[in-house]
């Protein structure tokens, strides 16, 4: 029988044991951290891991403050005037849009958008040893991509380097955010966040109310000008009667109508045929599948039932678990995330399967042993199993596929990119410079040169916190 | 090095043989199922029969959840007419659905899994990618 040579504490007999309130207090003072803490992509996270954003959250103020100061100016100017002359509901029904406008902003912007997990070091040693089953000395990478039939149409699973899984489909590596999202549509930095399967929903209501409350404050604006000079005066005199603020708020809202409109429509037709912008832009389902209606899987061919899946569809959960305790710092305090050369939030994943969700099972396990009259006597938990001494012939399965990846990587270090994702880089500067032009010329061409171009900054190492 | 230690004690202190790993059924697109085949390392440890039918209700249960139904259309509805402030106070079904299956998945364990040596992990512990599948070793083959 292996033992270990030194004795380690038995952190699940001492969380059962009657003496737990103590070590509880102990936990306290060593304050458990949470698995946001170590969490492996390039995201911020607010009030203790509810909120979440990407690194990069430059243009969400300025996008706040634009609906902020649209919406108080013409609070300020327009709302007194027009509900002398018009109606009280006037400043009632932009009230409204633009509570709803800043709460679906908020909601989008510090949602997950469906941040898939990275996966585990044995899920990542399991794959590798699916594909590498003749056995050769030489470290194979897995195959880049890997077909399955979905609906009967065949598509391709693409390999995920820094995630170390086969992505599912629609799911696409995002650059700036260090993950792979779920059902992605794209990167927003009006919103700084990726827009995924868990946010789409928000992001859409968004646009569409967004659309609704500048078409209604250009509405507004424009009968307020009128009002005023039908009252004897010309156009040129009432525009010089209101403050100078016009001309500016009237830019800003005849080139964000136009845009937010452009928008809202682009992801209205989204919507309706079930596609992801991430999707359209590369052309995966249009002109291949000629003899196909629609070419698209996951499309259910008909417009509401694709808009109903896509907005009011069930709400998955957040796969992530920001809030969840490590509980490798319950059992070791001393244990310092940055220093173990493991990545720690998959190795702290693991430990986390082992001993908070399955403590009991694994002492009925034990207990089913230890009845084969086998084990000897001892605390249960300890002594009748082997501590596994890492030097033996089944090398622990966290260092060698970080070992092996690093040693892949090192071979490939212009591994090529995902395309998805880069060319989704292109595609969201674009959207954010002028999303009317994209609509105008969706240009396949473009992201066919992007994925020539491309030498993604994603292949690397699990970055270590 | 003597985290790295504690941390590979915590994981192998009840002698990890071997972990199986079920991957995700992308045949009907992007819905959660699991593939029900059942894998070779298994086949000492448990009835071929028991296993798949813990795979095909884990399934089931996942369809459950993602089904669209006209319940899942009135939370969608009612969501969106409250600017989605009501997932602040409200459990979705979707969440329901999963407590029902951390339930399910803890019982065939107790049940089922723990005495033959076997430890299902819940698929949300691995972001719904897996059914992780660990395989003790069989102490009565070492003495």
């Amino acid at each position: 029988m292996k033992n270990c040579e030194y004795q380690q504490i038995d952190p699940r007999a001492l969380s059962v044991s009657p003496s737990s309130a103590q070590n509880h207090t102990e936990k306290r003072v060593q304050r458990p951290r949470r698995k946001w803490e170590v969490f492996p992509g390039k995201n911020r996270f607010y009030c203790d891991g509810r909120i979440i954003l990407a690194r990069q959250s430059g243009v969400l103020p300025l996008t706040l403050g634009l609906i902020v100061v649209t919406c108080g100016l013409f609070f300020a100017f327009d709302c007194p005037f027009l509900v002398k002359h018009l109606t009280v509901f006037i400043p009632v029904i932009g009230g409204v849009l633009f509570v709803f406008v800043v709460l679906s902003l908020l909601r989008t912007s510090f949602t997950d958008p469906g941040i898939l997990p990275r996966a585990t070091p044995d899920e990542a040693a399991d794959v590798e040893k699916q594909i590498d089953t003749s056995g050769s000395s030489t470290y194979r990478p897995p195959p880049r991509t890997k077909e399955i039939l979905i609906n009967q149409q065949v598509v391709k699973l693409k390999y995920c380097f820094t995630c170390k899984t086969f992505r599912p489909p629609r799911t696409s590596h995002c650059s700036l955010c260090d993950n792979c999202v779920e059902r992605f549509d794209h990167h927003c930095p009006w919103v700084g966040n990726c827009v995924g399967k868990r946010n789409y929903r928000f992001f859409y209501s968004f646009i569409i109310s967004l659309s609704f409350l500048t078409s209604f404050i250009f509405g507004c604006v424009i009968t307020h000008i009128t009002l005023r000079s039908q009252a004897g005066k010309s156009l040129v005199q009432a525009i010089q009667e209101s403050p100078a603020r016009y001309p500016l708020y009237l830019v800003i809202c005849f080139f964000s109508i136009w845009s937010i409109l452009g928008l809202s429509g682009f992801h209205t037709y989204l919507v309706a045929s079930n596609l992801t912008t991430n999707e359209d832009i590369k052309g995966s389902w249009s002109s291949k599948r000629a003899a196909e209606e629609s070419g698209n899987p996951y499309s259910y061919n008909s417009i509401i039932t694709n808009c109903c899946v896509t907005l009011c569809g069930p709400m998955p959960p957040s796969l992530i678990d920001r809030r969840g305790f490590l509980p490798i710092d319950e059992a070791i305090p001393a244990a310092s995330a940055s220093e173990i050369e493991l990545p720690p939030f998959v190795a702290k994943n693991d430990a986390h399967m082992c001993t908070q969700s399955t403590k009991d099972v694994l002492e009925r396990v034990v207990h089913s042993f230890d009845y084969q009259g086998l084990c000897p006597t001892g605390t249960p938990k300890t002594s009748p199993l082997a501590l596994e001494v890492s030097s033996t012939a089944a090398p622990s399965p966290e260092t060698s596929p970080s070992a092996g990846c690093s040693r892949q990587l090192a071979r490939h270090p212009v591994a090529a990119p995902c395309p998805p994702f880069s060319s989704s880089n292109k595609r969201d500067s674009l959207h954010s410079i002028n999303p009317a032009f994209r609509l105008a010329s969706p240009s396949p061409s473009l992201s066919r040169t992007t994925l020539i171009l491309g030498d993604a900054p994603d292949i690397g190492f699990i970055p270590l916190p | 090095m003597a985290e790295t230690h504690s941390l590979q004690d915590m994981r192998q202190q009840a002698a990890i043989a071997a972990k199986v790993f079920l991957q995700r059924d992308y045949t009907n697109g992007t819905v959660c199922q699991f593939q029900t085949k059942f894998p070779s390392e298994l086949e000492t440890r448990i009835d071929k029969q028991q296993f798949e039918e813990t795979v095909r209700t884990l399934n089931n249960l996942y369809a459950e959840a993602e089904k669209l139904g006209s319940q899942s259309y009135i939370e969608g509805c009612l969501a969106c007419l409250t600017a989605y402030t009501i997932f602040l106070c409200m459990e979705t079904h979707y969440e329901k659905v999963l407590k029902k299956i951390a339930k399910y998945i803890q019982e065939q364990n107790d049940k089922i899994y723990a005495p033959r040596g076997l430890l299902l992990t819940d698929p949300i512990e691995r972001g719904l990618r897996v059914i992780e599948v660990t395989i003790f070793e069989d102490r009565s083959l070492t003495r």
